[in-house]
């Protein structure tokens, strides 16, 4: 953590546990993600990973079994207080999924539909600018100008991934989650949408989750590894990459498991 | 001694001809009722049907009033018993994750959708005609609405519960409240699915008899108050059926052709609707 001195940090997670039912799959995590930066979090299958990720926006919540204890701050609150709104606050921290889910409507109004949830937009043509803005942030917008009104479901994956992007940013976010957001992509949609993580990043804190070594390094600056629920190490990725001061996180690097 | 493979082919070879045969077993008798239901009903149904009231014996006739008096009922029925429906499956489907309520709830939900419909009958002669001291048309619609709720519940739950859940997921990571998500976003995807099960339960209560003969009775004559006595199809082919007048008997064959028809048609269409939503996806 030597680091930790040179971060701004926009998240801070403290002593958080996780459980689904009786079982405890996060423990004691104690971690910063960095402003505006992208962070991205390794480890092999069933590590932790995803449900950390999953509780900076509370989408856990969804699901009765699941509960989190200890603390979260985004920008000094605490977003596991159950005081804290829930919309507001997926309204400030977005999400990217495994699988590219538009919904079944037009493009348009894939991503007109957080803006008009949040009254972003008081006229057709601020809603307009909103949505054109956004799917240009996304990389998106000249290949769909033509045909806003086409079936969001009738896309490409990749345009499908890239039109997901589109429908979080144009909540205007501070905060974007990345749930493998390629998982589901073949090499050149994957290379576009790592092409735009690089130019979110001026603007947005990015958190991505990804099972690719090459992926970690290419896109992020700061990396944080798990293993079994525990955070092994977090910290610069080239360092992590290079000279990392845990031996499992070396191995994992190496290939050696997961 | 024979080989494996020969004894799986003979193996195969006997199951495939009993599964026909219980086929050709099933099907035998479904196509003797619609052959006899044809042969009957298709004479029978002249223009007069549609155009003249239920006759007294030994006239001439048609079912008018009866299949006026089906139709508003259907109608009402289904008015009544959709909203409350899609509404309880929703609970059901949405909300009912957490807690005693939802389980209860869907166990005699269940017990209701097998409950003989003559049993319902009797629930709404007991707490609803017996009060009000005649039989109704009303009567009859709420009879048939109390058959229309389960059904409609059933098919809202499970239509919902094959939304998937990175659309529930997608939505709510957009802030968008629950009751945003469930409007707008689940309800949605499930429309056809839930359409269907309305169209199925209309088919079910336009046939129903046992549930209307406690509740709508019967009327001889042209009504539109639903406040008295309805006239139904149901009920005029049981009475019509079982007389011993020849031309009633064959308006009773031509109602029964006429609700098979219907009920027919809307089964096609409630499937053709769904395999549009299925290919839409």
């Amino acid at each position: 953590m030597n680091t930790e001195k040179n971060i701004n940090p926009k998240v801070v997670v403290k002593n958080l546990n996780f459980f689904y039912g009786n079982l405890r799959a996060l423990k004691d995590i104690n971690l910063s993600i960095a402003e505006k930066m992208v962070t991205a979090f390794i480890g092999p299958s069933g590590c932790g990973k995803s449900t950390l990720l999953r509780t900076f926006n509370r989408m856990y919540q969804l699901y009765p079994k699941q509960r989190a204890t200890g603390e979260i701050m985004l920008d000094g609150d605490n977003v596991l207080d159950p005081r804290h709104d829930l919309n507001m606050l997926r309204a400030k921290v977005g999400m990217v999924f495994q699988k590219p889910n538009p919904f079944p409507k037009s493009i348009y109004e894939n991503v007109a539909y957080g803006p008009r949830i949040h009254g972003l937009a008081r006229k057709k043509s601020d809603m307009d600018d909103i949505v054109a803005s956004a799917l240009q942030k996304a990389g998106l917008w000249n290949e769909v100008k033509d045909r806003l009104d086409a079936p969001g479901t009738g896309l490409s994956g990749g345009q499908q991934q890239r039109l997901c992007i589109a429908r979080a940013v144009a909540v205007s976010p501070e905060v974007i989650l990345m749930d493998e957001p390629c998982s589901a992509l073949d090499p050149i949609a994957t290379a576009k949408v790592e092409e735009l993580i690089h130019e979110l990043r001026a603007n947005y804190t990015i958190v991505i989750v990804t099972h690719s070594m090459q992926q970690a390094a290419r896109v992020s600056q700061r990396t944080a590894m798990f293993h079994l629920g525990e955070l092994v190490e977090e910290n610069d990725t080239d360092k992590m990459f290079t000279n990392p001061d845990d031996q499992r996180t070396q191995d994992y690097i190496m290939g050696r498991f997961g | 001694m024979l080989t494996l493979y020969t004894r799986r082919r003979i193996a195969n070879v006997v199951g495939l001809l009993v599964s026909i045969l219980a086929m050709g077993f099933g099907l035998f008798w479904l196509c003797w009722i619609l052959w006899t239901l044809l042969s009957h009903g298709l004479p029978a149904l002249t223009p007069m049907v549609f155009t003249h009231m239920t006759p007294p014996p030994g006239s001439d006739g048609g079912l008018l009033n009866a299949i006026m008096g089906t139709m508003i009922m259907s109608v009402l029925g289904t008015l009544i018993g959709t909203p409350i429906g899609i509404l309880a499956g929703t609970y059901l489907a949405e909300f009912g994750q957490r807690g005693w309520l939802a389980p209860v709830t869907r166990f005699i939900n269940d017990i209701l959708l097998s409950a003989p419909s003559i049993v319902i009958g009797l629930f709404v002669y007991e707490i609803y005609v017996v009060h009000v001291k005649h039989f109704s048309g009303w009567a009859g619609a709420l009879a048939l609405a109390i058959i229309v709720i389960p059904i409609v519940i059933r098919t809202t739950e499970n239509m919902l519960r094959l939304v998937p859940n990175t659309l529930r997921e997608a939505a709510a990571a957009l802030g968008a409240p629950q009751w945003k998500i469930i409007n707008f976003v689940t309800l949605r995807a499930a429309r056809a699915g839930i359409i269907t099960g309305v169209m199925l339960a209309i088919a079910r209560i336009s046939g129903e008899t046992a549930p209307l003969l406690f509740t709508a009775l019967n009327n001889q004559f042209w009504s539109s108050d639903i406040n008295q006595p309805l006239a139904n199809l149901p009920v005029v082919i049981f009475q019509f059926a079982m007389s011993p007048y020849e031309d009633w008997q064959k308006l009773a064959w031509a109602g029964a052709l006429l609700i098979t028809l219907s009920v027919l048609t809307l089964n096609i269409l409630a499937r053709v609707l769904f395999r549009q939503s299925a290919t839409t996806h």
